[in-house]
């Protein structure tokens, strides 16, 4: 249970840190809150050569309001400041919820913003969230930046567009339009255990309570984070009334996730939750919506 | 050539200076290096909690940090809580309530309750349930922690 031998970089700017990535290339592996890969380095299950910790680089960690009623969050924000700021509680109640439901208060205190959307583990919450909320990504290298949406981003369990010399900068989750909520539903066997199954629906409506936009994410029950588009296809247009949302949640269950079968329940119980948590999580944000 | 890093942290007020291995964990700095032995190693993955402490005075998981993280940074241990002659109040608490049998998981407890209850001077049982979710005790079954908790609470507010 220790960690075979790495080379430590400990960049102060982000400048710094890129440069590390690019001489290090394929050897080199960024080094965030460390509260996944850790562990994983713990069994030796990660061996990386080289680690780039960017726990010193103090201008990647920030909340911003943007001028369109949006927020920018620094790729080495804490998940426990996010859950905490008074920006982020106003502007998007939903982000908030969800950082309640990440692990531990002890791991929130540590684990990053941008380390667990690169990290694109298919039952965390963040990659979840960032799907549901059409987040778009500032991807930097030495000499160069891109931004890529949250739905580009992910492209496998634990797999992401990142490269050996990438860095995730920066997390900007564009405003809510009004009259948009959004609900988090999920199982899990203990508090702050993965989940069996578990959503994040975002819901918005026009003033004659039609869905506008419905962004209806499943995980913890497939490869990766699962952006419904059955959910989009039958009620945008339409009012979320009682048998539609069940009519979703339905179809979203049998068709549109893959959850496997372990010792602690079985594909069809999962699927089972899946109907369930979709159709509280659609019928609590419309809700939510419409106050 | 194994590659040594120089870290200076302050680890219940007292500061020290060493080299180590970039793969050291904290948690294994903290014990063998610094012989500061009240800080537990359960699973050694980020789950159980036995090896919380507090890092710049949040509670956080010393087993899935490194010691070179550390650097410039403060650590309280459980060492910095009571003596033997004058307890913590939330020492104080865990024994008056039979808070432990074992007592192996109690200074991840210790560590994670004395953060708590500086921001939250009167949870409920619920509350006090979810500050506690990152912490295993197989012996007490946790009924007998959330009380001593809510008497801590009512010790500590006595003594400010």
């Amino acid at each position: 249970m220790k960690p075979a031998p790495f080379e430590y970089y400990a960049p102060k700017t982000t400048e710094e840190a890129l440069q590390n990535l690019t001489d290090l290339g394929y050897s080199g592996k960024v080094l965030a809150g460390g509260q996944s890969l850790i562990p994983a380095m713990n069994f030796r299950m990660a061996r990386p050569s080289a680690l780039v910790d960017l726990n010193n680089v103090a201008e990647l960690a920030y909340i911003k309001p943007t001028a369109d009623g949006g927020i920018a969050i620094g790729t080495m924000t804490r998940d426990s400041v996010v859950e905490q700021d008074p920006i982020v509680k106003q502007r998007m109640p939903i982000v908030a919820e969800t950082m309640g439901y990440i692990a531990h208060p002890q791991i929130r205190a540590r684990g990053t913003f941008g380390g667990a959307i690169a990290h694109a583990d298919p039952a965390a919450q963040l990659p979840a969230l960032s799907l549901a909320l059409n987040a778009r990504l500032l991807v930097k290298r030495k000499g160069a930046e891109r931004w890529v949406t949250a739905e580009e981003f992910i492209v496998g369990p634990f797999m992401t567009v990142l490269e050996p010399e990438d860095m995730l900068a920066e997390v900007v989750l564009p405003p809510l339009a009004p009259r948009t909520a959004g609900s988090y539903k999920q199982v899990s066997r203990q508090r702050g255990g993965y989940a069996q199954a578990a959503t994040i629906s975002v819901v918005g409506l026009d003033d004659r309570n039609r869905v506008k936009d419905v962004r209806c994410v499943l995980f913890s029950v497939g490869e990766t984070p699962i952006l419904s588009k059955y959910a989009a296809k039958v009620l945008v247009g339409n009012e979320a009334t009682e048998a539609a949302i069940a009519d979703v949640a339905a179809y979203v269950a049998k068709n549109e996730c893959d959850p496997g079968s372990d010792l602690h329940g079985t594909t069809e119980y999962r699927r089972q939750l899946v109907e369930v948590l979709v159709r509280r999580a659609l019928t609590e944000a419309v809700l939510r919506a419409k106050k | 050539m194994t590659q040594l890093v120089k870290i200076n942290v302050t680890v219940n007020g007292v500061s020290y200076e060493r080299e180590v291995e970039p793969r050291l964990l904290l948690s294994d700095f903290i014990r063998h290096d610094l012989k500061l032995t009240g800080t537990h190693v359960g699973c050694e993955h980020g789950l159980c909690g036995a090896c919380t402490i507090l890092f710049d005075g949040q509670s956080v998981r010393s087993c899935i940090m490194f010691a070179v993280m550390a650097d410039g940074h403060k650590i309280e241990t459980v060492e910095s809580l009571g003596t033997p002659e004058h307890l913590h109040p939330l020492q104080e608490a865990f024994m008056e309530k039979h808070a432990l049998q074992c007592g192996f998981c109690t200074p991840g407890f210790l560590m994670t309750l004395v953060d708590y209850l500086g921001d939250n001077k009167n949870p409920t049982d619920e509350e006090i349930r979810e500050a506690i979710d990152g912490n295993f005790c197989r012996c007490t079954g946790y009924e007998n922690i959330v009380e001593a908790v809510k008497l801590a609470a009512k010790k500590m507010a006595a003594h400010s």
